[in-house]
């Protein structure tokens, strides 16, 4: 019982992405128009080729309205969805399997999110009337309750692990110091990650993800019709999602070392794609590094790292933009920015870059797969998406 | 004859130092940004319900403050859901004057009397105008006591009573005002004195003892002048007085007079009697002997453990936004939701009665309750399983800088129960510097905020006190 997938039944024809940062002058609209615009263009297509879209947004508006209006679509279907920091990415899958299921030739997958203009420092959300009885615990606190677990589990005294999402963090401004789209471009001193403001536990502010405004949109038709509108289409090998029951928040034996939702979603992606041995096989992941330790955690659960080894890979370089194994090529959500809704759709974008050997300064030497993983909730209670991308 | 069957008292963690007031010697009790009267009330009565004898269940509830958190809107409805006592009881707030704790108690005993079986519980959050009296001289706790006859063996008899009311203005606080206002205290005392003498000495001869017969003697009231001029014409030694926790405590209030009979009870043996008088807006007396019964029910706590138990550097101007007297910057954070009445109602057990699910196919534990198992998902096939009084630790936590509170950080723990199950909740009552994986947690009941006017009320877990 899994999926079947769609491994290369489908393509990406056409992106676009904004700048992600704080756009006190763009609205959700502004960058709407932005990123499809682009997204036409890379395809080299028209708005009345495309048969349909789904947009993703956490908050920036209600409906397929919020697509269809600033652009003026001319009566085609838009779905809106949302789950949670994964919702990019769930923009894509369903937007897939549209395609692939043939009752559309031409879709197109959108996200925005539109954060800066709250007022409020991290991220906000309405959520239903309610009983009052939610622990009302922010998201840096959630997550930073895998940094102690994790050292603790293995044996990783604190300085070290201090270091270790050091590390992480030194390494995604790398990368965004590298990416003219990133919302922070320059590189951070390791003393000054060390010295950030406390956020949460062992989480200071240079732990956490940047909040941003931004925009991502991507073309999607059949593999077989992929060469007409583009000389160099990448493949989608895998599309997985998982919600899980949230047993971590309820249950005594978990940990809080591992995501088991990431665990089953990349299970699931790998048999589809047929991937034996992601440590060798997958060439370069944009993975969900909303604060540093949920990067750490990801390396295990993703199979990039045996169990407890994680920490090790990431101080020996594995996983920097020169490394065997470069993560967060684009500078994740940490550098490049988490507008949520199209976070998901960001990451597929680096793989376009990637794969079709666009990314500059940043590129990778011949990838053959990538992976995007996109990750919503907080430990004990979250969704998971993967997916593999390559040529 | 009626009685006290069993009783609780409830001091909260925090002090502060009058010195850092600026006006005295000793220190008050503070009650946290997360706690009420009735959130004090329900600690308190949680410790006079904990182990009642047989035969004793309590069908009438009161709650007596003049700090209740709702002008209009039962303040003991809160109280009864929070102890998960039925809902048959019948509920009533009671306020007005500081002497409401004491006749709350009387009129409970009255209420035994014909055959119920009463939890009285009194509380009060005392607020006074910043550097006058009452701020360094008032005191925030609880008091609970079940009252009962027939059946059950009361631990102290109500032998003895006697009232007097008087229309006089001492101390008076009108809608729109922030803080009490009191009268020249030479003046309340002049008034008072002679009326306590009176009373007392009716209480005295309705009980048939003597002041030399008293064990113990509580008195309480809005001035402290008034008991210059009482003991002699009473004939009360000064080593009768009991200590009035004016350098631990302060005055709490209406529950204050209830808070002292219950140290009193903590230190007595069979046969000692007890005159408890509270002087404001006139005089209320009763007399009180103890039985053999004390030895098996004083709570879990006493007065002095309460006491003994507490942090004592609160800041005053931390202090003051507590209380909502200083303005602050919020955190730039949004507002907390207003609860809604219908999910509140729908998960009154849970929220009030701090009641989980235990599954009846594989035994596995769920908070809140779950309709389908988290471990088996068996649906709808679970019983109820209290958890207010369950054991449990820390399984880890971390320090939340982010997150909406009036004592930032907010500590969120990952609390695992011994007897299984596990929540994501608050700590509370805390010092950050000094929590720890595996630190063993009691819960308690608290106010976590108030948006829109609804207090929104739920359990946080706190270290052993």
């Amino acid at each position: 019982m899994a999926s079947k997938g769609i491994c290369d039944r489908v393509a990406i024809v056409g992106m676009g992405c904004t700048k992600f940062g704080e756009h006190w002058n763009r609205s959700a609209s502004d960058l709407l128009v932005d990123a499809v615009q682009e997204a036409y263009g890379s395809a080299g297509i028209e708005p009345d080729n495309v048969d349909a879209y789904w947009l993703g947004t956490t908050g920036s508006g209600i409906s397929g309205l919020t697509l269809s209006e600033p652009l003026k679509i001319q009566y085609k279907p838009v779905t809106r969805l949302e789950n949670m920091c994964a919702t990019g990415s769930e923009a894509i899958r369903n937007a897939a399997y549209a395609v692939a299921s043939g009752a559309y030739d031409l879709v197109m997958a959108v996200g925005v999110e539109k954060l800066k203009d709250s007022g409020f420092s991290g991220l906000t959300g309405s959520a239903p009337p309610g009983d009052g009885t939610e622990s009302g615990m922010t998201a840096p606190a959630n997550f930073s309750l895998l940094a102690p677990a994790y050292a603790e589990k293995y044996g990783v005294d604190l300085e070290t692990m201090r270091d270790v999402l050091t590390q992480i963090a030194y390494k995604n401004h790398y990368n965004g110091a590298r990416n003219e789209k990133a919302q922070f471009q320059r590189e951070v001193p390791i003393e000054k990650i060390n010295a950030s403001p406390k956020v949460a536990g062992m989480l200071g502010i240079m732990d956490c993800s940047g909040v941003s405004d931004g925009s991502a949109a991507a073309v999607i038709c059949r593999a077989e019709d992929a060469h007409k509108y583009n000389d160099n289409p990448i493949f989608i090998k895998a599309l997985s999602f998982v919600a899980g029951p949230s047993e971590g928040a309820k249950r005594q034996d978990y940990d809080f070392t591992t995501f088991p939702e990431v665990v089953e979603s990349a299970r699931d992606a790998y048999v589809q794609a047929g991937i034996e041995d992601p440590r060798e096989q997958i060439s370069m992941a944009e993975v969900h590094d909303c604060f540093t330790p949920t990067e750490l955690v990801l390396m295990e659960d993703l199979g990039f790292s045996p169990r407890g080894q994680a920490w090790k890979d990431t101080m020996d370089g594995r996983f920097d933009l020169d490394g065997e194994q470069p993560v967060n090529p684009d500078g994740g959500l940490k550098s490049f920015g988490h507008p949520i809704g199209a976070s998901g759709l960001r990451m597929m974008y680096e793989m376009w870059l990637q794969l079709r050997g666009e990314a500059g300064e940043r590129q990778i030497a011949d990838p053959k797969l990538g992976l995007t993983h996109n990750l919503g909730g907080a430990p004990g209670r979250c969704v998971s998406f993967v997916s593999v991308v390559g040529l | 004859m009626s009685g006290i069957v069993r009783y609780g008292s409830y001091v909260p963690f925090n002090r502060i130092q009058r010195s850092a007031i600026g006006a005295g010697r000793g220190e008050r009790a503070a009650a946290s940004y997360d706690e009420d009267s009735a959130s004090m009330a329900v600690e308190a009565s949680r410790e006079a319900l904990r182990e009642l004898p047989e035969g004793a269940a309590v069908d009438t509830v009161a709650f007596a403050s003049t700090s209740a958190p709702y002008f209009e809107k039962l303040n003991a409805a809160t109280l009864q859901a929070a102890t998960n006592l039925p809902k048959s009881v019948t509920a009533l707030d009671l306020g007005g004057s500081t002497r409401s704790g004491l006749s709350a108690l009387l009129a409970g005993i009255d209420m035994a009397s014909a055959g119920r079986t009463v939890l009285v519980a009194a509380s009060d959050v005392v607020v006074g105008a910043p550097s006058g009296p009452r701020e360094s001289g008032g005191g925030d706790a609880a008091a609970a006591f079940v009252l009962g006859a027939n059946g059950t063996e009361p631990v102290a008899r109500l032998i003895g009573r006697a009232s007097c009311t008087e229309e006089v203005l001492d101390v008076w606080k009108s809608p729109g005002m922030p803080f009490a206002k009191q009268w020249e205290e030479r003046f309340g005392a002049d008034v008072y004195t002679p009326l306590l003498v009176e009373t007392f000495g009716r209480a005295l001869a309705d009980a048939g003892v003597s002041a030399s017969d008293l064990s113990k003697v509580v008195l309480d009231g809005t001035n402290a002048r008034v008991f210059r001029g009482f003991l002699r014409p009473a004939g009360i030694a000064p080593e009768q007085i009991l200590d009035g926790l004016a350098g631990t405590v302060g005055r709490a209030g209406s529950a204050h007079a209830g808070l002292v009979l219950a140290s009193a009870l903590d230190g007595a043996s069979a046969g000692d009697r007890i005159a408890v008088a509270v002087v404001a807006d006139g005089v209320d007396v009763a007399v009180f002997e103890v039985t053999d019964a004390i030895d098996g029910g004083r709570p879990k706590h006493s007065v002095a453990s309460w006491v003994e138990s507490k942090r004592n550097d609160l800041a005053y101007t931390t202090y003051l936004k507590w209380r909502e007297v200083l303005p602050f910057e919020p955190p730039r954070r949004p507002d907390p939701d207003r609860p809604a009445a219908p999910p509140m109602q729908r998960a009154e057990r849970w929220k009030f009665g701090f009641l989980g699910s235990r599954c009846n196919r594989c035994g596995n534990t769920n908070l809140p309750p779950q309709r389908v198992c988290v471990v088996c998902q068996a649906v709808d096939d679970s019983t109820v399983e209290p958890y207010a009084d369950g054991e449990c630790r820390i399984s880890t936590y971390t320090l939340d800088r982010l997150a909406y509170s009036l004592q930032p950080p907010v500590i969120g723990a990952v609390v695992d129960f011994d007897k299984g199950g596990r929540m994501l909740c608050q700590l509370t009552d805390v010092d950050p510097d000094n929590v720890g994986i595996g630190d063993e947690l009691e819960m308690t009941f608290r106010r976590l905020y108030t948006a829109g006017g609804v207090h929104n009320y739920f359990w946080k877990a706190r270290p052993k006190r």
